[in-house]
């Protein structure tokens, strides 16, 4: 067993993991985080989505003894001082989940690519948002709402390139 | 599924990660972005019993822009590649590539160098070494070597890399003149690509004068086409497109595989170059 300090929603948690436990596996099991959902473990489902440093990482792909001294955000720490972020109120506006199995990765995906894009001072076209959500798999939506809620949330944050 | 238990290794300098890869022996492997090897061994395809972890080594995550050469730390990821590290058509180059290696939050982890040592035939940066003639970088208990990029990789998942070594580095070269361009075809945007191609092109007074094309997805591992580049070369730039792709259909003779017929990957190939080789006929020249 490997002692793993780090934090997770701003707050320092010490583990004592397997080398072998993924972050998600910690997060889910041992910080009863569960939120972070596990789909496929193979890094193509994207439901397993949290921040790492404030960039969007697959957590199944990533042992959470490498996470030690880094910051780790999950979905429910997206939300602050009872506000939803901009990308939650989005989906719920725009009806963006169905059986919501996905619905954490695709918010913590959005929420940290839109995030970092408000720092960097860039804007996102119809083009980027698509294939941005093409890193997650959705199997009720057919992502259009998806897209609405990508789009609506994009705007608000000042960072959506409107078309023409 | 979860991966069989390993001993993990981390360490801070490359020496240190060298000794740990000689102490582990055979079946040790290297974690860099982690973006392949963890799947695997998720999926108990890699059981690995030691894992070596070179995240922290600070010295491989730079980039080094020389008067002759773009140099890339092995921990450079796919993402900071994409977002620019360097001005120039190499630069522009690089950030076009990064954009269709897998998915956003793959690219934040993924690694130049672990792509590399990866050595997955579909895999862009092995096209874009193979095309641009990139020097690989390795360090070993015996201090450091550098292969050219078709040395380098020697099939699919295989490279010259003892058990003992790692990638630290990939030297690409700046060509005063040159220009490129790439192009891959992928049944949609992020997956594996079926067939790509990166060309440069030396362009004095609108004619080729000096030409690399390489394409991926017709054989085991990227490859020039000598051919290609004969077609190419002399030519106005305008017709190079067209000159470079039929000669790629002519030259390769790739074999298929299920519904992917010989033919149909030949088109590919050849309808790649011939975007790519446009993309850098129409695209931005380095700089002296």
């Amino acid at each position: 067993m490997i002692e793993v300090s780090l934090e997770v929603n701003g707050t320092a948690r010490a583990l004592r993991v397997e080398a072998r436990t993924t972050l998600a596996d910690a997060l889910r099991e041992r910080l009863g985080l569960t939120g972070t959902h596990l789909g496929c473990e193979q890094g193509a489902c994207g439901a397993c989505t949290v921040l790492l440093d404030g960039e969007p990482v697959r957590s199944c792909l990533l042992f959470a003894v490498q996470c030690a001294g880094h910051s780790v955000t999950t979905v429910e720490a997206l939300a602050s001082e009872g506000l939803l972020h901009p990308v939650q109120r989005a989906f719920h506006e725009r009806h963006a989940l169905q059986c919501g199995f996905c619905t954490p990765g695709f918010l913590t995906l959005l929420a940290g690519t839109l995030d970092r894009a408000v720092e960097l001072g860039t804007t996102l076209e119809e083009r980027d948002l698509a294939e941005l959500v093409g890193a997650n798999l959705c199997r009720c939506t057919g992502y259009r709402p998806i897209l609405a809620a990508a789009r609506q949330a994009a705007a608000e944050m000042g960072v959506w390139s409107a078309p023409g | 599924m979860k991966p069989q238990s390993f001993a993990y290794v981390a360490t801070s300098t490359v020496e240190e990660a060298v000794r740990a890869l000689g102490e582990a022996g055979e079946d040790a492997k290297v974690l860099a972005g982690g973006q392949s090897l963890v799947p695997m061994m998720n999926l108990r395809l890699a059981r690995p019993s030691v894992l070596v972890d070179i995240n922290p080594i600070a010295d491989l995550a730079g980039v080094e822009v020389g008067p002759a050469r773009l140099s890339l730390g092995a921990l450079v990821r796919h993402r900071s590649l994409e977002l620019g590290v360097s001005p120039g058509a190499l630069g522009r180059l690089l950030r076009e590539v990064a954009g269709h290696v897998a998915e956003l939050p793959v690219r934040v982890r993924g690694s130049v160098g672990g792509s590399l040592a990866h050595a997955d035939p579909a895999a862009e940066w092995c096209l874009v070494a193979v095309a641009l003639g990139a020097e690989i970088e390795l360090a070993g208990p015996g201090g450091r070597r550098s292969l050219g990029a078709e040395e380098f990789l020697e099939g699919p998942f295989s490279t010259a890399l003892a058990a003992d070594e790692l990638v630290v580095a990939v030297h690409l070269p700046l060509r005063a003149g040159w220009a490129y361009g790439f192009a891959e075809h992928a049944l949609t945007h992020g997956s594996f690509a079926q067939a790509g191609a990166c060309v440069g092109l030396e362009l004095l007074d609108g004619v080729v004068a000096g030409c690399r094309i390489a394409v991926m997805g017709t054989s085991g591992r990227a490859e020039r086409v000598p051919a290609a580049e004969a077609a190419a070369t002399g030519r106005p730039a305008e017709a190079a497109p067209d000159a470079a792709a039929e000669a790629t259909r002519d030259a390769l003779a790739p074999t298929g595989y299920g519904e992917v017929t010989s033919d149909y990957l030949r088109a590919l190939a050849a309808a790649t170059v011939r975007r790519a080789t446009a993309a850098a006929a129409t695209g931005t020249v380095e700089a002296r």
